[in-house]
């Protein structure tokens, strides 16, 4: 493999300083999203070019590289995004969220709490949470200069009165330092109190939408509700069937071709670490 | 400084090319008081009312607009976010399609609810009293409060965007031919409601229409409009039956009394 074609993580200085730029500028104004140019990656913009590009400005040599996709570690997308950057960066990639300094992310947040010296890194579809009750981008930087943010109550409401409850359950609406409304990415809601004070850098990439937004450590994250609907983080009411977890976001998967179904951890690394410890510590 | 008015515009002008659309409109509202503006299609009524609400900037003049605590505004010269703030809370505008003013994709009780939302509400059951209590109000069954918009008729439409302008009980709603649409018969019953609603919140309203009998019904004052000046105003009676002004003249022999 021919990696020295490549500057360091792919994307050359100059676009890396720029990208920085708009990170430095996110991490200072909490939630809002910051326009940047995105780059020709050399994969689809579904694959996650956002969070890539995110990554590939802040990687530094001695970063240990953590990819999950729907909280595993060995999704198509999850190994390929991995072996993108071993080549162009080298560096040491883990499962290990423990281990990891850097984790780039789709649909999930770790179950295991971060810590200050890492970054979570998020690929983002759609960065703009009003976007689907406004579709002109004018005017929902309108919204957002203008905080007129009763209009994502009253989605809420509309979710009320149609289900008997708040019925959305991914991408959870959430206002950040008390000041922008953002969009968590889908990930569950259940994933959403993780957001809230988390010690970690959470940076947010969206390549296609062109967008970067940034929550500092420590920031309020808090999910929009009803004093009389409060915010729940709901999961599936069972226990992982692997390790005996019952405190983490389960998946139900299918065991047979009988149709047999399963609920297991979506975290596959912890539910893996919980394993280990039943076989060294029975 | 002082007033006593809700509104003052001073000698305001706007012209769009070489057609002055207002051209020196001197116009007081004071709170509770009802103020009709009559003339022909292309005589300046809508433009005046789109720069009394701030929607457009005037040539010269002024609007200063005076809230509950005495605060007077210059709503010529007023920030984005303060002119946004005074039509959620302390006025309103009634479009006379009500497609313009209701979210055809939300329910009935979300687009009356939506005010209350934008000004901090976040008690779900509250908001949906209040939205069910409008209905009525409007008289709308309450048991459609989960109905969009495109279910009702023109008249019950225009009753929503009533009920959803209202709620949060403005000092000033501006209306724009609010019945135009409408057949004549349901015409007759949203200005009924109109005017029942406007006196029991105390509120003050500047209506525009071509009609007289709008007018006649609805408004304490009349300002009549020819070309963008007003050509007569006072007392809505003294106006219609007596009229001074050629042009008033004509348009009351012009309407069909019924
Ligand atoms: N946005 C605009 N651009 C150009 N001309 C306009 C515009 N709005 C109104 N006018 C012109 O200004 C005059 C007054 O229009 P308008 O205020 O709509 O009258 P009315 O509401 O009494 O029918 C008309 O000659 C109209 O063509
Ligand atoms: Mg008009
Ligand atoms: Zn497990």
């Amino acid at each position: 493999m021919d990696e020295l074609k490549y500057n360091f993580a792919y994307l050359d200085e100059q676009t890396k300083k720029t990208i920085r730029r708009a990170i430095l500028k996110g991490l200072s104004i909490p939630g809002y999203q910051v326009p940047f140019s995105s780059r020709e990656m050399p994969m689809p913009y579904g694959w996650g070019t956002g969070g890539i590009q995110v990554t590939s400005s802040c990687i530094k040599q001695d970063d240990t590289l953590k990819v999950i996709d729907q909280g595993s570690d060995d999704t198509t997308n999850a190994v390929s995004i991995r072996n993108f950057f071993k080549r162009v960066t080298n560096v040491q990639t883990t499962e290990d969220t423990n281990k990891a300094t850097i984790i780039q992310t789709r649909h999930r947040i770790p179950e295991i709490p971060l810590v200050e010296k890492q970054i979570l890194i998020y690929q983002v579809p759609t960065p703009e949470p009003f976007r689907f009750l406004e579709p002109s981008e004018f005017e929902t930087r309108k919204i957002h200069a203008l905080k007129e943010y009763g209009i994502m109550h009253l989605k809420l409401y509309e979710d009320i009165s149609k289900n008997g409850h708040i019925s959305t359950s991914y991408n959870y609406p959430v206002l950040v330092d008390d000041n922008y409304i953002s969009a968590p990415s889908p990930i569950p809601k259940f994933d959403n109190p993780k957001m809230n004070n988390n010690p970690a850098i959470q940076l947010f990439g969206a390549g296609r939408e062109q967008r970067i937004y940034a929550i500092p450590p420590y920031t309020k994250v808090i999910s929009l509700d009803f004093e009389d609907y409060p915010f729940e983080a709901t999961k599936a009411n069972a226990v992982c069937q692997l390790c005996g977890a019952t405190d983490s976001y389960l998946d139900e998967i299918i065991i047979d071709n009988a149709g047999g179904r399963m609920f297991v951890c979506s975290d596959t690394n912890y539910c893996q670490n919980n394993l280990l410890k039943k076989i060294y510590n029975p | 400084m002082n007033m006593n008015e809700i509104i003052k515009i001073t000698d305001l002008t706007k012209s769009f090319g070489n057609i002055i659309a207002c051209s020196s409109i001197t116009l007081e509202v004071y709170p509770g008081e009802i103020v009709g503006i009559v003339g022909e299609s292309g005589s300046g009524k809508t433009t005046l009312l789109k720069c009394a609400s701030g929607l457009y900037k005037p040539d010269s003049g002024e609007v200063f607009f005076r809230s509950d605590d005495n605060y007077v505004q210059n709503i010529c010269n007023i920030s984005e976010p303060d002119l946004r703030q005074l039509m959620r809370t302390d006025w309103s505008f009634i479009h006379q399609n009500p497609r313009d003013g209701l979210r055809m994709n939300i329910s009935a009780g979300g687009n009356i609810g939506e005010k209350l939302m934008a000004i901090g509400n976040r008690h779900y059951g509250n908001i949906r009293e209040a939205a069910a209590a409008w209905l009525e109000k409007v008289e709308i069954d309450s048991s459609r409060i989960d109905e969009l918009p495109s279910n009702f008729s023109g008249g019950m439409q225009q009753r929503l965007q009533i009920a959803r302008c209202l709620i949060t009980e403005p000092k000033l709603i501006y209306m724009d031919e609010p019945t135009g649409g409408l057949d004549v018969s349901v015409q007759a019953k949203i200005l009924d409601l109109i005017k029942k609603l406007v006196e029991e919140l105390n509120i003050a309203a500047v209506i525009v229409t071509h009609d007289l009998g709008v007018v006649r019904l609805l408004a304490d004052r009349v300002l009549v409009m020819k070309d963008g000046h007003i050509v007569e105003q006072g007392i809505t009676d003294q106006v219609l039956d007596d009229p001074h002004h050629a042009y008033t003249q004509l348009l009351v022999s012009s309407i069909i009394q019924v």
